[in-house]
């Protein structure tokens, strides 16, 4: 942050049997890449409730990462197509909602690709990087000033900057 | 938002309540010790020793109840006259001292009351101009207890799909771009104008819609688009008897829409239809689960104590009961149900699957978009 450049918070959510292995690989071959992610490990992308994205969205993420095995792979047979369906119809009324493609991502990674990891992260923070901090509008609280303005104040005190 | 069911014992008999009609307005505490008026047993009155001293014991006078309308279709209103003949037993044990809709009361009448003279306020609709503001602040100051009347007042309601658009996104649509607008002279409601006679004035319309509780703190909610007549009665006896669940509440039973619906025996433990399908494209078994014949039905979501209405009309819940405890983002997680029915593997399947479901903020956010954790599209 020192630098002036924008550091977005990234919120990762990688299945505990491909991604979050994959993960693991690519910290073990040294690969470096940007500290903007902070990865919650769930068993199964099929886990992911899709509250879990507006709740991240909400506390301060500028973008939301997931992340399961390949189709076909999913230890539990359909989590990740479970994970796929959801995933489609929420980035439609999240478009709805005006928050940006970029910003919400699914990807296949096998525990193998610890490449894959290197690469979506380093991606995906470039991507949200350009658009900026996602200002979701305050929610208004009771005896407080009525006027509502697009700032991200709880950003600062929920999630601590990179 | 703190929510606890309504015990049994919460819905008293009408037998109960006539016995305690006489009621004054004594002083009213402005904490009520809601949080220690679960029911137990009675005092040589007959009271519970939890009696609401709001409500006083004096026998000159009855209990102050207000009803008001805030941005609303009215249907809130017509559900108060709903309670048929239970309405002499409302009017019988309570003083209705304010109730534009239907009797001729200012809101000098309720200026000119003391601080917590009105034991209840029901507000209904959701708050998007000054003066609904200023109305639902007024209220508060007067009344013990505010209740949240409907979905509107609730979690947002219809209005709050109006969060999907900017302020001026809804004014042009309203006085220009609508098909049966015709304003050549482009005009536009003005908060003040100046007549020969006088400035007239207009209340201010806010940027974004909010529910009651983001205005102003609320004691219980009464979910429903409108509330059914069971929920109304009940929480109305149990603020004449004084049997309140803590504050927060929300008056209506804490299990899922599905648990009382009459098809519920024929929804199958895994669901897996190809596609969705909207009410009017198929003629839907009258017996069978609505949504395992693929049409949205939010059930599994959604807060029971409609007596599934919608469902008994052969259509599918849309989700006015509101969120279920411990849920955090309606919208999400009637999402997340919906989307784990469907058997699509496939992003060309998904999309076909999906294909029916064209607007799904307004599906899943139908009556609660303002409540939910994305409150307005980003930008408003
Ligand atoms: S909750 Fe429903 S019935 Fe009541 S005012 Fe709102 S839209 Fe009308
Ligand atoms: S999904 Fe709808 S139709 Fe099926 S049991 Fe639940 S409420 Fe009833
Ligand atoms: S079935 Fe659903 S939409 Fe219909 S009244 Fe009941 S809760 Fe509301
Ligand atoms: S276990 Fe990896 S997606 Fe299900």
């Amino acid at each position: 942050m020192s630098d002036g450049t924008f550091q977005p918070r990234i919120v990762a959510f990688f299945c505990n049997w491909c991604t979050y292995t994959a993960a693991d690989l690519a910290g073990i071959s040294r690969m470096s890449y940007e500290a903007n992610v902070r990865v919650v490990r769930l068993m199964c992308s099929g886990r992911l409730d899709p509250q879990f994205v507006v709740v991240a969205l909400r506390q301060g993420a500028d973008g939301v990462l997931i992340g399961g095995c390949h189709p076909g792979d999913c230890h539990y047979q359909v989590g990740n197509h479970k994970a796929l369906r959801r995933f489609t119809l929420l980035k439609r009324l999240l478009r709805q909602m005006g928050i940006e493609d970029e910003r919400v991502r699914l990807e296949w990674i096998a525990a193998s690709e610890g490449d894959k990891v290197q690469r979506v992260i380093n991606e995906m923070v470039a991507q949200v990087r350009t658009l900026g901090p996602l200002r979701l509008t305050d929610i208004p609280q009771p005896h407080g000033d009525v006027v509502i303005e697009p700032s991200c104040c709880c950003a600062e005190q929920t999630m601590p900057a990179p | 938002m703190l929510s606890n069911s309504v015990t049994a014992s919460f819905f008293g008999s009408g037998a109960q309540r006539n016995g305690r009609k006489r009621l004054a307005v004594t002083e009213l505490p402005r904490e009520l010790p809601l949080g220690l008026m679960e029911p137990s047993g009675t005092d040589e009155k007959g009271l519970s020793p939890n009696y609401p001293r709001y409500l006083g014991e004096n026998v000159m006078s009855k209990p102050k109840v207000g009803f008001y309308w805030c941005a609303s279709c009215g249907g809130c209103e017509e559900a108060i006259v709903d309670l048929a003949a239970d309405i002499l037993g409302v009017v019988a044990a309570v003083d209705i001292v304010f109730w534009p809709c239907a009797m001729d009361f200012k809101r000098e009448d309720v200026e000119a009351m003391a601080d917590g003279e009105m034991a209840v306020c029901f507000v209904n609709g959701a708050v998007r101009t000054s003066e609904q503001l200023e109305m639902a602040e007024l209220l508060r100051r007067k009344a013990g207890l505010v209740v949240a009347f409907g979905s509107c007042a609730h979690t947002g309601g219809i209005p709050g799909l109006a969060n999907l658009y900017s302020r001026e996104g809804v004014l042009a649509a309203a006085y220009d771009t609508a098909f049966s607008t015709l304003n050549p002279e482009g005009m536009r409601p003005q908060t003040a104008y100046a007549a020969p006679e006088g400035t007239v004035t207009l209340p201010e319309l806010h940027e974004t819609v909010k529910k009651l509780d983001q205005v102003i703190p609320v004691d219980y909610y009464l979910p429903g688009c409108p509330p059914p007549v069971k929920l109304i009665t009940g929480a109305l006896g149990a603020i004449l008897e004084g049997k309140l669940p803590p504050k927060g509440s929300i008056l209506a039973p804490e299990i899922a829409l599905c648990s009382e619906c009459p098809r519920r025996d024929s929804k199958p433990e895994k669901l897996d239809f190809t596609e969705f399908k909207r009410p009017h494209q198929i003629i839907a078994d009258p017996e069978l689960c609505l949504l395992a014949q693929g049409l949205l039905c939010l059930g599994p979501s959604t807060r029971a104590g409609c007596d599934a209405a919608c469902i008994k009309g052969n259509m599918p819940c849309t989700g006015c009961g509101g969120p279920l405890e411990g849920s955090k983002d309606f919208g999400a997680n009637a999402l997340s149900a919906a989307a784990s029915a469907l058997e699509a593997t496939d992003d060309a399947s998904i999309a076909v699957g999906l294909a029916e479901v064209p607007d799904p903020a307004g599906a899943f956010y139908r009556y609660s978009l303002p409540a939910s954790l994305l409150y307005a599209k980003k930008g408003n």
